[in-house]
């Protein structure tokens, strides 16, 4: 049997900020929630299963949340599972609700993502649990420099990349960061975290979560919403050390984006694909997916965002919510890259929307880059590409 | 019941003994387990389309724990793999989805955990409502306790009923070579043991354990090929119960009934039942929420009490299942995993064997 088609009807986001103290972790996974619902004109019992997704528990020291979350959810007499890939979660968890839609074993599935990063102490976690530990930023910083050898690029990509994505997110009412004055000069000036990393060339912490209503080809036809097909997704991993890896490039985000392409017919990603959502929690990794996921030539990443390409009005946008730069809920990033590219093909991504985009493309990684989730929506089940 | 577009069978199986300490790390356990379902089937690893793994970053004690996992199941070239924060039995369960679009051929599946370098009495209560039940240590073993008095005060159950669960448990894992604890104890002495939880004493409760399990599974035809003997998965489904205690019916599984109906379990014989009664009330709950009457035999492993290694401990159940049919002690019976809190979220997975 051929896998049911599935389409994203529903989209729910909360606001993303540095603290929600006005909400519990059932309040803010009810929230996004309930706008996914009402945006796809369903109730708690058009749900048939639950796929829940967040980055480790440890972040806000509760153990397997889904148990103490099922009553908020709805979940009740429900099936719901919960999905652990690191930071690729957020897509791996839109990905596995996906799975459940085209086994033909439910109709409707509830995704949902989140992380309220104020309760713990993210630097900590994403240590490994260990006291004293380099962050995330501190793992990717060498590869970085490492990317900006290979590559020849210039130091102002980072900057150009920090300030397109911050002048995004003034257009995203759910972003965390809205910096109307960023500019190249402030991101230069602000101080030096990892070499060549800025403090505003890093994500923030975030609290917030994202929500998806997914249904098969029959529940589309029913809703009346717009829907957005996801044509293709695929899923790879990698260890994260071993001699002779290459993690400017890891070998796992490319074959990703090969199967993420082969499924879908593409060969020319760059001109079939409109624009992409990709992870991007510090600037350089926009030129480094660009190349990464073989949407641009190997060294030919940083010129797309030298000349404008990857801008709102560009040829290639990306990251045109604002990105995982404007807001970071970690476990929900990835998750919110998917739902991002389904605003986009559905047309509802309001004053982001890049016009007339039919096929998008929505990004995770995880892990020392070493976990790799991406999937493609298109506004038509079948597009000519 | 769900109609399938797939059929699925179990083609090879393996897990751990249930160590009461294995003295080495998580990957050390599950790769003998990897090694050998592969082993089994004649496959080399890059062939097998989709990994999915089971464990709990909280059981390690480290965020991120899972990633060292994949040392055991083998990334390079990259693979198609997955994780869920879980027992292994709802890895499984995403397998089995997974099989169901009908354009890959074989999972392979794992569920692994530690629990003895832990206070697991103290994790696990972090597995609670984070604003009302943690605070105030309100952990898994109470809450077997309040489902133990609740099963006593509905005179459902009596003191004597939860010995006979342990006593049974206990014999029956003398035949199994995996099994933690075994041998022949009295109903008697059970109940002069002195209370831990009142009403439960020690050995109404789980041992400390760590352990493995691995399985392959894979779509009918290619379920042929790989092996003789295929155990079929003619069902599998999940349900949850409210997390609040006091929203429910401690002495009753509505999820269980859910989900029983759902798998058809009783469209056919239920010749046994491998249940994860991880605290010995539970065994009265789940056969009564399914069911069962004197024909189908539980935990002729010994099940949970006997050993007890959590988030293996689930997919072990539908090992032992699986092994029981190809060794012709019943043609079709239920592999049950649960978690959370007094039995809160629980699996059925039925299996049924070649004939």
């Amino acid at each position: 049997m051929a896998p049911r088609p599935c389409a994203v009807l529903g989209i729910g986001q909360t606001k993303y900020k540095r603290r929600r103290d006005d909400v519990t972790l059932d309040g803010l996974v009810r929230e996004a929630t309930l706008r996914a619902l009402e945006d796809a004109g369903a109730t708690f019992d058009d749900i048939d299963a639950i796929v829940i997704g967040k980055a480790p528990d440890a972040l806000e020291g509760v153990m397997m949340p889904l148990l103490s979350l099922a009553d908020a959810l709805g979940a009740i007499g429900k099936p719901i599972h919960r999905v652990h890939t690191a930071g690729s979660v957020g897509a791996s968890t839109a990905i596995s609700a996906v799975n459940l839609v085209e086994s033909g074993m439910y109709d409707t599935v509830l995704t949902i993502a989140y992380e309220k990063q104020s309760e713990g102490n993210a630097t900590w976690a994403l240590s490994g649990g260990k006291s004293g530990g380099q962050g995330a930023g501190g793992t990717f910083a060498p590869w970085i420099r490492n990317y900006i050898a290979r590559s020849q690029a210039p130091e102002h990509i980072g900057w150009m990349v920090a300030v397109k994505d911050r002048l995004n997110a003034l257009k995203n009412e759910y972003a965390h960061l809205h910096l109307p004055d960023i500019s190249v000069e402030k991101v230069r000036e602000s101080p030096m975290l990892w070499d060549p990393l800025h403090f505003l060339e890093s994500c923030p912490s975030s609290d917030g979560a994202a929500a998806m209503v997914l249904g098969n080809d029959d529940i589309a036809k029913k809703s009346g919403r717009p829907p957005a097909w996801v044509i293709s997704h695929a899923k790879r991993t990698e260890f994260g050390q071993f001699p002779g890896r290459d993690t400017v490039r890891p070998q796992a985000g490319v074959e990703c984006s090969e199967a993420l392409y082969r499924k879908a017919g593409i060969t020319n990603p760059r001109e079939q694909i409109d624009c992409a959502e990709l992870y991007v929690p510090f600037s350089w990794y926009e030129p480094m997916w660009l190349e990464g996921h073989l949407i641009a030539e190997e060294g030919e990443g940083w010129k797309m965002t030298d000349a404008g390409d990857t801008e709102l009005g560009g040829s290639f946008p990306v990251n045109m919510s604002g990105g995982v730069l404007s807001s970071n809920p970690i476990g929900a990033s990835g998750m919110i890259r998917c739902l991002e590219a389904a605003n986009q093909v559905r047309g509802t991504a309001g004053e982001y929307q890049v016009p007339g985009a039919k096929i998008s493309i929505g990004h995770a990684y995880g892990g020392a880059a070493q976990y790799y989730a991406m999937w493609m929506v298109s506004s038509e089940l079948n597009p000519e590409l | 019941m769900v109609s399938l577009a797939e059929d699925v069978a179990i083609v090879a199986f393996e897990q751990t003994p249930s160590h009461a300490h294995f003295n080495d790390s998580e990957p050390a356990m599950i790769m003998p387990c990897v090694n050998s379902v592969i082993e089994q089937v004649g496959m080399d690893r890059h062939e097998i389309d989709f990994t999915i793994a089971g464990s709990c970053d909280y059981l390690s004690g480290m965020p991120f724990a899972f990633v060292m996992n994949i040392d055991a199941v083998g990334a390079w070239p990259p693979v198609y793999e997955s994780h869920v924060e879980m027992d292994g039995a709802w890895a499984l369960f995403e397998g089995f989805v997974r099989l169901q679009s009908g354009d890959i051929d074989t999972v392979l599946v794992s569920g692994s955990g530690k629990c003895s370098p832990g206070s697991y009495r103290e994790g696990f209560s972090l597995q609670t409502d984070p604003y009302v039940h943690a605070p105030i240590g309100l952990d898994p073993r109470t809450q077997a306790g309040f489902q133990a008095q609740a099963l006593i005060a509905a005179g459902k159950a009596t003191e004597r009923d939860f010995a006979e669960v342990v006593a049974r448990s206990h014999a029956n894992a003398k035949n199994n070579p995996y099994a933690q604890l075994s041998g022949d104890l009295s109903v008697e002495e059970l109940l002069a043991e002195p209370y831990v939880q009142q009403p439960l004493r020690r050995l109404d409760c789980p041992p400390t354990s760590d352990g493995a399990a691995a399985m392959i599974i894979a779509r009918a035809d290619k379920a042929r090929e790989l092996c003789d003997n295929p155990v079929w998965i003619r069902a599998i489904d999940h349900r949850i119960d409210s997390h609040h205690p006091t929203l429910r019916d401690l002495t009753d599984s509505p999820s269980v009934r859910i989900a029983a109906d759902r798998v058809g379990l009783h469209d056919g014989p239920v010749d046994i039942a491998e249940l994860t009664v991880t605290y010995s009330p539970e065994e009265i709950i789940l056969r009564d929420a399914l069911g069962l009457n004197g024909e189908t035999t539980v935990n002729p492993s010994g099940g949970p009490l006997t050993g007890s290694p959590f988030m293996a401990v689930g997919l072990t159940r539908v090992i032992e299942l699986a092994r029981a049919i190809r060794n012709g002690n019943g043609g079709r019976g239920v592999a049950h995993a649960s978690s959370g809190p007094a039995l809160q979220q629980n699996l059925l997975c039925v299996l049924e064997g070649d004939s």
